[in-house]
């Protein structure tokens, strides 16, 4: 099967003042598969996704060279940052609702897009709540603050307001790291499903956790890619000690 | 030998009780003072009608009308300058020093008492600008006076807003200007009310920098171009000038029974707008 490449990464370096964080990474994210970015901190894998969505513009100090095409189209060069993340959203790992209702944190991110007609806000908040698991729990409490929701249920309403962008990428940053085993399982799950439309980057410490759901998986450290490759193939028979190491626990 | 700490803990909480009971008292007993002396004179006739015999009869319309055209019109010109200069200092410049020159600039001015900004008014606007005593020298000179409260606590409100909730925003594909409106005002809300309320309790309780822009006359303002006098100076005269303690705390407690009125209504919109986005 040939896979289409969504993300293409060529010898991209980055540095913030003199440390450098990213020592020439290249790499293809394939299209609407999950691709899991794990690597112990400090191994710039969060950097990396910053840069995808340029949300490191908003960092002091940074500079960086190479290039990263999403779709072909070089987006280090030139390229304007609201648009593109409009197209690629983003999971933080901690969940930050925006302090207003459940259905006005949905809504807010098509309202950018100007769609305000009543219905169709509607039909886009109750289909992201659904994807993202979440709609049975809140559909009756829309108006109510979204603070008043269980983490785990903040979470998953995170996750449905980048649903309700109709992104093309979904970037999740360790996504369930203060999370319980219920509400990881409702993100794994909702996870699993979303892959058939989107292109889905899972950056993760837990190795189990990238194990599980994505069907690439890169290892990096120290701002270098070690090994990339098909998940099963990386985890039952990793090419490289380090990799090795890390996916047996031996550090990270 | 050393004290139990249970007694220390004690001591110390009747003295704090104490001294929150004195700050408290302090307050009812001014309010109190104005009440008693002030309310058996104060009756419809007293809001409505004009002053007559300089104050010693009839009653202080256009003083209450004074006053409210005064503060809004100060506010109405402020808020915008200030909240603007808050939103660039804030959101649209990195800390550099042209950003630390303005800021030193606004601690400056906070610091100048107000009856410089009386002096410079009438120096500029009354005479050079040639506007005489007038509501606009008053609202301009208020206006100058109170910007440095606006911008300052609409800042420190700005600044409080969690950076995360901006980041949600930026993620989300929205530009600056949506973030600033959209998550960073709505948040920062109660916080610039708050600096809002401070800078119309400034304006309603000066007396010497409206006295030298605005003038003193009694009668009701109709235009920019006139001069008037507020419920603060008419007490200010009527009770320096002898002409009738018994008006000059009527006037008090009007004076001090809108500001209460003001700060309700404040806190009753804030609510509005926190139950609204939290």
């Amino acid at each position: 099967m040939i896979m289409d490449v969504k993300i293409r990464v060529e010898d991209l370096k980055a540095s913030f003042g003199k440390q450098q964080v990213l020592k020439g990474i290249t790499i293809d994210v394939y299209q609407n598969v999950v691709t899991g970015f794990m690597g112990p901190s400090g191994s710039g894998k969060s950097t990396l996704i910053s840069i995808f969505n340029r949300m490191i513009d908003f960092e002091n100090g940074f500079k960086m060279s190479g290039h990263v095409r999403i779709d072909g189209i070089d987006i280090i060069e030139k390229v304007n940052g609201v648009e593109l993340r409009k197209r690629i959203g983003t999971v933080f790992a901690v969940p930050i609702p925006l302090p207003r209702s459940i259905y006005e944190n949905i809504a807010y991110g098509p309202r950018l897009n100007n769609i305000n007609d009543k219905d169709e806000l509607y039909e886009i908040v109750k289909e992201s709540l659904k994807k993202a698991y979440l709609w049975d729990e809140v559909k009756d409490r829309l108006t109510t603050s979204a603070l008043k929701l269980s983490g785990g249920q903040q979470q998953r309403l995170c996750l449905a307001r980048t649903l309700a962008l109709r992104p093309e990428i979904i970037m999740l940053d360790e996504p369930c790291s203060g999370l319980d085993p219920i509400s990881t399982a409702k993100i794994e799950e909702a996870l699993s499903e979303l892959k058939k439309d989107y292109t889905i980057i899972l950056v993760s410490n837990n190795t189990k956790q990238i194990a599980r759901i994505s069907d690439y998986s890169a290892f990096f450290y120290m701002g270098e890619l070690i090994e990339y490759s098909p998940t099963e193939a990386l985890f039952t028979n990793p090419k490289i000690k380090k990799t090795e190491d890390y996916i047996s626990g031996k550090f990270g | 030998m050393r004290i139990k700490p249970s007694i220390v803990d004690k001591i110390f909480r009747i003295g704090f009780n104490a001294l929150a009971f004195f700050t408290v008292g302090i307050l009812v007993v001014i309010i109190s003072i104005i009440f008693v002396k002030g309310f058996s004179h104060v009756n419809l006739e007293f809001i409505f009608a004009s002053p007559e015999d300089m104050g010693r009869h009839g009653g202080i319309f256009p003083s209450i009308m004074g006053t409210i055209l005064l503060a809004l019109l100060s506010i109405v010109f402020a808020t915008p300058l200030g909240l603007g200069t808050a939103i660039f200092l804030t959101e649209y410049t990195k800390e550099s020093a042209f950003t630390k020159i303005i800021r030193f600039g606004v601690e400056s001015l906070a610091g100048i008492p107000s009856i410089i900004y009386g002096l410079f008014g009438f120096i500029f606007f009354v005479i050079q600008l040639g506007m005489g005593w007038s509501l606009l020298s008053g609202v301009l000179t208020m206006t100058i006076m109170i910007l440095p409260t606006i911008i300052r606590t609409s800042e420190e409100a700005i600044k409080a807003v969690p950076r995360n909730l901006r980041i949600v925003s930026y993620s989300l594909g929205a530009t600056r200007w949506e973030t600033v409106t959209k998550v960073v005002l709505t948040a920062a809300t109660p916080g610039i009310l708050t600096g809002i309320m401070l800078s119309i309790g400034r304006v309603v309780g000066e007396t010497a920098a409206v006295i030298f822009t605005m003038g003193s006359s009694l009668r009701l303002p109709t235009s920019l171009m006139d001069s008037g006098r507020t419920m603060a100076v008419h007490f200010y005269i009527l009770a320096r000038e002898g002409i009738s303690m018994d008006k000059a705390y009527a006037t008090a407690l009007v004076l001090v029974l809108s500001i209460t009125a003001i700060n309700i209504l404040a806190y009753y919109i804030m609510n509005r707008v926190v139950s609204r986005y939290s």
